[in-house]
């Protein structure tokens, strides 16, 4: 591992109108490093990690990429600098096959006849390294012609994955990657992302499974309110301490009604 | 060895149902299209005439361009439904710069003015983020306006004499504008099938903050899908005007539905990214049919509206139907 961090996010601020989503988070990751990033609903999770993909315009803080500040003005810029999320909805085109999303805003092109002036779809050469990366990632999928709508939870999960590291991500950030799958699936998934730290990819995963958080991450970050909170080693940590800085911030008179309801 | 590759007949990595999109749909409308013809010709051998043929390719064509358009639209998650009425301000706008400028300019005039109300519905849709609904019909009813304004609510005839060529010529015994619909249908099937732009488009389509999320920028390709629309419906003016000999504001009145309508009875759904201009096509082949059969077996133009609607709303339940199957 390297000693400068790969990304680092500086007091983030972010709000939707009144709702300040983000009020100070902050997390940096270095490479080949897994981060467990959990936090209770509504916490701005996912609002902080669409901030680093470009989806969201901070509204202050500081975003760096190997030590250097960057602006990422929509996901395509993000994208060409290595960065990939696999969003909560999961984000794939349900009419599209397996294939067409793999590659989708990144399509590969050839010139028919040697024309200079026209491109077209390269489906075959999209075809053959779509199914080199499903069988390098070990991911089974009855045709990569199928469309995405045809495909199980747990398959769709499978397609988002592979799509987010085909194209050499430096980052992969999962959105509740395993919340609709079932336990053999999981599985797959953590297999995936130990992968992935092998490689050298960082990964930082969002999830409410705090299982699934010990069983990959090196590193757990809270987030309370838009801000970050804690920050422990995995080792040295437990779930109980983790679930307390999830809830800490609760008032208890709050709690009180909000269980008296 | 690989089991990537799959042996599932619906689903052959190359087969020509993949790459056309040319479903079962498809097929099923290649039988209505069969079974409409014995019918037709059955009712009345002039159905089956060469002159009447001709006939029909003559009338759909125009119909054929609009509906390309609208297909790319619809497919982007759109619809347009000031198309009609923009016909007619194109119409009466570029027949008076032809009378100015002359034949090559009037109808360059007309492309271009095209392009350029395609273009601001789609900023107005992409940019200002107005529903397609809102933005085209304040469209229909402006470009209603203009043209009224600009025609004063009268034909315009004094054309150029060659101009004529564009509805009523034939190419080896092949109605111009039928060559022309024909060629806008192979052009936008080959940009919605092979090129990176249709990919893009079928993407919105089908989950725009997915396209989004793929550095695919949404706002260019819509505008883009709303000019090239804008262009077509330039086109079948130029064509529609010629035809009638004559510009007036009302020539593409109703066009706007009847090309939703082949649009939806091909198979194209609204605002899903399903569908293609294949299936169009064979909608387009089905309104055809289905209106000159009811003229030569004199039924009244007002049935033929309500027996439209009555196959539009039939079309849609199932393709419905089908999706809560599947
Ligand atoms: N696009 C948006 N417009 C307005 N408000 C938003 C938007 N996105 C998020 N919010 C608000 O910001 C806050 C943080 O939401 P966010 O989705 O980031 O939480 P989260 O931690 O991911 O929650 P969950 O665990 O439920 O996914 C919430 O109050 C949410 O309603
Ligand atoms: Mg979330």
């Amino acid at each position: 591992m390297s000693n400068h961090p790969l990304i680092e996010l500086i007091d983030i601020h972010k709000a939707f109108g009144p709702v300040q989503a983000l009020s100070g988070a902050s997390l940096s990751i270095m490479p080949g490093e897994v981060i467990g990033l959990v936090g209770d609903n509504a916490a701005g999770k996912s609002t902080f990690m669409k901030v680093l993909t470009g989806v969201h315009q901070p509204d202050s803080g500081e975003i760096k990429v190997n030590g250097e500040r960057v602006t990422f003005r929509d996901p395509g810029e993000s994208r060409r600098t290595g960065i990939e999320m696999i969003y909560q909805n999961l984000a794939l085109a349900p009419n599209l096959d397996v294939v067409a999303n793999v590659f989708l805003g990144r399509e590969l092109l050839r010139h028919p006849l040697s024309l200079p002036f026209i491109s077209v779809l390269d489906e075959n050469l999209m075809e053959q390294k779509t199914i080199e990366l499903l069988q390098r990632l070990k991911i089974n999928v009855k045709s990569v012609r199928l469309l995405v709508e045809k495909m199980s939870g747990g398959q769709q999960q499978a397609v988002a994955i592979a799509r987010s590291v085909a194209f050499e991500a430096k980052l992969v950030i999962m959105d509740e990657p395993t919340a609709a799958l079932a336990v053999k699936e999981v599985g797959k998934v953590l297999d995936i992302i130990n992968n992935l730290r092998a490689d050298g990819v960082s990964v930082i995963i969002i999830s409410h499974r705090l299982q699934d958080i010990f069983n990959v991450a090196d590193r757990i970050i809270v987030l309370q309110t838009g801000k970050t909170i804690a920050t422990r080693r995995t080792k040295e940590t437990t779930m109980d301490e983790i679930v307390k800085f999830i809830v800490g911030g609760v008032q208890p008179e709050l709690s009180q009604i909000a269980s008296g309801r | 060895m690989s089991q990537n590759t799959d042996t599932a007949p619906d689903a052959s990595p190359n087969g020509i149902m993949s790459k056309f999109r040319f479903d079962m749909n498809g097929l099923g409308m290649v039988f209505i299209i069969i079974a409409l013809c014995i019918v037709f010709s059955w009712l009345n051998p002039n159905f089956y005439s060469g002159t009447n043929l001709r006939n029909v390719a003559r009338q759909t064509a125009i119909l054929g361009i609009v509906a390309c358009g609208q297909t790319v639209v619809i497919l982007s998650g759109g619809f347009d439904l000031s198309a009609g009425m923009v016909i007619g301000l194109i119409s009466v706008s570029s027949s008076l710069i032809m009378i100015d400028h002359g034949l090559v300019i009037g109808c360059l005039s007309a492309i271009g003015i095209g392009l350029a109300i395609g273009a601001f519905n789609g900023i107005m849709i992409a940019k200002a983020g107005l529903p397609a609904f809102i933005a085209t019909l304040a469209m229909y009813s402006a470009a209603r306006g203009l043209a009224l304004i600009i025609s004063g609510g009268l034909p315009i005839t004094d054309m150029p004499f060659e101009f004529g060529w564009i509805g009523a010529g034939q190419i080896l015994t092949m109605p111009v504008p039928a060559l022309i619909s024909l060629l806008v249908f192979l052009l936008c099937s080959f940009l919605m099938v092979k090129t990176r732009f249709g990919r893009h488009v079928y993407a919105i389509g089908g989950n725009q903050d997915s396209a989004l999320f793929s550095g695919i920028n949404v706002d260019r390709v819509k505008i883009l899908v709303w000019s090239l629309h804008g262009g077509l419906v330039g086109l079948a003016a130029l064509v529609l005007t010629s035809r009638a000999v004559s510009a007036h504001a009302t020539l593409g009145e109703g066009m706007e539905l009847e090309s939703i309508a082949a649009t939806v009875i091909g198979g194209t759904a609204l605002g899903r990214g399903r569908g293609s201009i294949l299936n169009t096509f064979l909608g387009v082949v089905v309104m055809a049919i289905l209106t000159n059969g009811l003229n030569l077996i004199n039924v009244s133009s007002y049935y033929q509206m309500v027996a439209i609607g009555i196959i539009i709303a039939t079309a849609v339940y199932v393709d419905q139907f089908k999706r809560v199957k599947s």
